[in-house]
């Protein structure tokens, strides 16, 4: 028989025991709901902790230093004590020990320099879609007139994306390079009663601008450290731009140095979060005063970084402390990190500790799917069931159509046809099933989660492959359900069920 | 146009046909050599349980004999597969039964057109055979009903125009008047004649009427215990009734 006839006849028998089919259907769909909605469940969670993690900037991110910096890596992330006495003092101590005699140790093969040069070779890797340097400072900050210290941290532009600001009063930075300032809660607190009402606000930032002396023009972009040397104290209330007033060039290297200049900036509030907003290794999480990233650079105020290196001696060249490259995705970042330490700087990623949790989900999803299957297992035993009482209750037919002239393989193939139809329109039910599950859960999900006063979140992915892979897995069952009963019905003796009444 | 003459339709050589029963061993069939010619019309005749039925049913080849040989236009039905048996049954051979055997979900239409569906018959030629098969057996008017919904004769004549919508060369009818009451088993026996008549059709026509037989079949063949016990006798004949 032609397949569209052998449908036709399918769904034909299928419509006509209504009621028995329909509750073999429903059986399928209640088993390719449930696999639907643990999948979907599954991924869902999955996707929600990568979603998390993506945006904390831990996984997809390379943290690059300068291997003449990699002893001091670890104590970097431990620093912000260090970083609150730099700015206030501008006098040299003595260069300790240890760190000239690392210098000393690796001076037989120079370490590359992480400078501007380096900053656009690392932009142009593949896949990278940002270099920023961590800029983070604590220095005075002013609001109607009384004084408070706080943690200024820039944050780039991409964090606005990090899922740290979706809750934030008020706006996120209007553009990279806006004089524009966001609170972190605890600190709005300090300043006002009513955080809500500082928006808009100005507030004064006192710091300390970092100027170069004795540099060639070329240097005035470096940004995070500046030269070794005594460093000269001149004083300046103007809160102007960087480099108005550039020292008297020194052409002697040893006796160029850093001069740290206190400038006022006015910034106004355009924003308060609640949360810690982090950002790459050794985020921004103390940060209280937020600042975009540019307009940080472009202050060029003194930071920790620039006493250690002043310390170090090796300031003499301008660098960057570290940069932060962030890839398009946590994929990448392996190869990015192992490109950049091609290049000759030390790399860190936090990939491992991501791929341990995605083995976790892996298995998670393996079990919701396992369960899930074990729903489709019992569905499948209703179709064989009803299949097997079908050729029963159509013994006559089956003869009938055998005196008339159908072979084997055409009941054969009707009975397989009609445990397909089952499995498609039982899939396609269970799908839609599964769906309206996964909206119930996400709902009763964010019904608590706005209880708890938290943001709401979609714990359920229902993805395009993941129904169609559930309708096709359901018709493959259900054809694997309906071989036996078809192998049955070919092999009826056609006499005999003709006598049968 | 005389019987036997074109040749033999069908003919069974010794066919038996047995069914053991536990220790007992049932011939059904027992050695029956019989020979119907091409548009003849004959009459199966014999007692309940004298192997009628088991003997139409190896013709139909729903069944394969124990012993002996079956051929139908010079094919013998022993060598060929069971697709090749299925092909036979649905456009050699045409079936009617006593109990008409409609399938009850269909409508007259779907139930005569399902033979064409079986032997892949283009669908824009399905509708005209259909009508042309229920036309033939005054049916034309109840395309769109259900076997339920028509009276005991009139399930017969669809059963009929069922089984000559594949214009078979043999029509096998297995007491197809058995169900019904006098007046409307003669309309069903008079329209086997026609179609005999007009189309040339072999006819073999199982009955343990002896006078329906007489009266329509060319020739009656009698069955008892399995075996034939008279045949080729065209009995009173009168085939032209
Ligand atoms: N499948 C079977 N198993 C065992 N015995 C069978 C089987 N089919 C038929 N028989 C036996 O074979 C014999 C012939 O049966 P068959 O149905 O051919 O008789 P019949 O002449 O058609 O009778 P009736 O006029 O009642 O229809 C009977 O004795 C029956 O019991
Ligand atoms: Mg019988």
């Amino acid at each position: 028989m032609k397949s569209g006839d052998l449908t036709e006849l399918a769904v034909r028998n299928l419509r006509e025991a209504a009621l028995r089919n329909s509750l073999t259907t429903l059986g399928i769909a209640v088993g390719v709901a449930s696999l639907v909605a643990m999948l979907s469940l599954g991924v869902g969670l999955q996707q929600l902790a990568n979603r998390r993690l993506a945006r904390s900037g831990l996984f997809d991110t390379v943290f690059v230093t300068s291997r003449a910096n990699f002893p001091g890596f670890g104590r970097r992330s431990s620093r912000s004590s260090l970083s609150s006495s730099s700015n206030t003092s501008s006098s040299a101590s003595q260069p300790s020990n240890s760190s000239s005699d690392f210098e000393n140790s690796t001076k037989d093969r120079e370490p590359r320099r992480l400078d501007d040069a380096a900053r656009r070779e690392l932009e142009h890797l593949p896949h990278v879609v940002e270099v920023f340097p961590q800029i983070r400072f604590v220095t005075e900050v002013r609001y109607n007139g009384n004084p408070l210290t706080a943690m200024v941290a820039a944050i780039p532009d991409s964090a606005r994306g990090s899922g740290s600001f979706d809750n934030i009063q008020g706006s996120f930075f209007s553009s990279p390079t806006a004089d524009e300032a966001i609170l972190q809660m605890e600190f709005a607190k300090d300043l006002s009663d009513q955080p809500s009402s500082l928006l808009g606000k100005d507030l004064v930032l006192r710091y300390a601008e970092r100027r170069v002396i004795g540099m060639a023009t070329g240097a005035q972009d470096a940004e995070g450290q500046g030269a070794g040397g005594a460093g000269k104290v001149s004083h300046s209330s103007s809160g102007g731009g960087p480099g108005k007033t550039l020292a008297a060039a020194d052409p002697a290297p040893e006796n160029q140095g850093i001069s740290i200049v206190p400038r006022d900036k006015t910034l106004r509030i355009v924003g308060i979060v609640d949360t810690e907003p982090a950002a790459g290794f050794g985020g921004l999480g103390s940060g209280r005063v937020l600042i975009p990233l540019k307009l940080g650079e472009a202050l060029r105020a003194a930071q920790g970084n620039d006493l250690r290196d002043i310390l170090r001696g090796s300031g003499t060249r301008p660098g960057y402390a570290n940069l932060t490259v962030r890839a398009e995705s946590p994929s990448q970042v392996q190869a990015l990190e192992s490109a950049i330490k091609k290049m000759g700087f030390a790399a860190f990623s936090l990939l491992d500790a991501s791929e341990g949790l995605r083995t976790v989900f892996k298995i998670f999803d393996l079990l919701l799917g396992i369960f899930g299957s074990l729903a489709l297992a019992v569905a499948m035993l209703g179709i064989v069931n009803t299949l097997v009482m079908a050729i029963l209750e159509r013994r006559r037919e089956i003869g009938i159509l055998k005196a008339l002239g159908a072979a084997d393989r055409d009941v054969k193939q009707l009975f397989f046809l009609e445990a397909g139809v089952m499995g498609l329109l039982g899939g396609t039910l269970g799908v839609g099933l599964g769906w309206l599950i996964g909206r119930a859960v996400t709902a009763g999900t964010n019904l608590y989660l706005r209880r708890q006063e938290l943001p709401p979140t979609d714990v359920f992915a229902v993805t395009w492959w993941l129904l169609l892979g559930a309708i096709i897995f359901s018709i493959a069952v259900s054809l694997g359900a309906g071989l036996y009963p078809a192998s049955r019905a070919a092999k009826l003796n056609p006499v005999e069920a003709l006598r049968y009444e | 146009m005389m019987p036997t003459n074109g040749g033999a339709a069908l003919r069974t050589e010794r066919v038996t046909r047995q069914y053991q029963m536990g220790a007992a061993l049932i011939r059904a069939v027992d050695e029956v050599s019989l020979e119907v010619g091409a548009a003849e019309f004959l009459a199966l005749l014999g007692s309940s349980g004298s192997g009628k039925s088991t003997l139409l049913n190896l013709m139909a080849g729903l069944d394969r004999p124990t012993s002996g040989a079956i051929l139908a236009h010079d094919r013998n039905l022993a060598e060929m597969n069971a697709l090749e048996l299925a092909r036979y049954r649905n456009r050699t051979v045409g079936m009617v039964f006593q109990a008409f055997n409609l399938l009850p979900r269909m409508t007259l239409e779907e139930n005569v057109e399902l033979p064409l569906r079986l032997a892949e018959v283009e669908r824009g030629e399905r509708g005209g055979r259909v009508r042309e098969a229920l036309e033939r057996v005054h049916l034309e008017k109840r395309l769109s009903h259900r076997p339920s919904e028509l009276s005991g004769g009139e399930q017969q004549r669809a059963a009929l125009a069922r089984a000559l919508v594949n214009r078979p060369t043999i029509l096998l009818a297995d007491e197809p008047t058995g169900n019904l009451d006098s007046t409307t088993g003669l309309e069903i026996m008079n329209l086997l004649q026609e179609i005999n008549r007009s189309l040339g059709m072999t006819i073999v026509l199982v009955t343990h009427e002896r006078p329906l037989a007489e009266r329509f079949a060319h020739r009656i063949a009698e069955l008892a215990d399995g075996k034939l016990v008279s045949s080729g006798s065209k009995g009173v004949s009168g085939g032209q009734a």
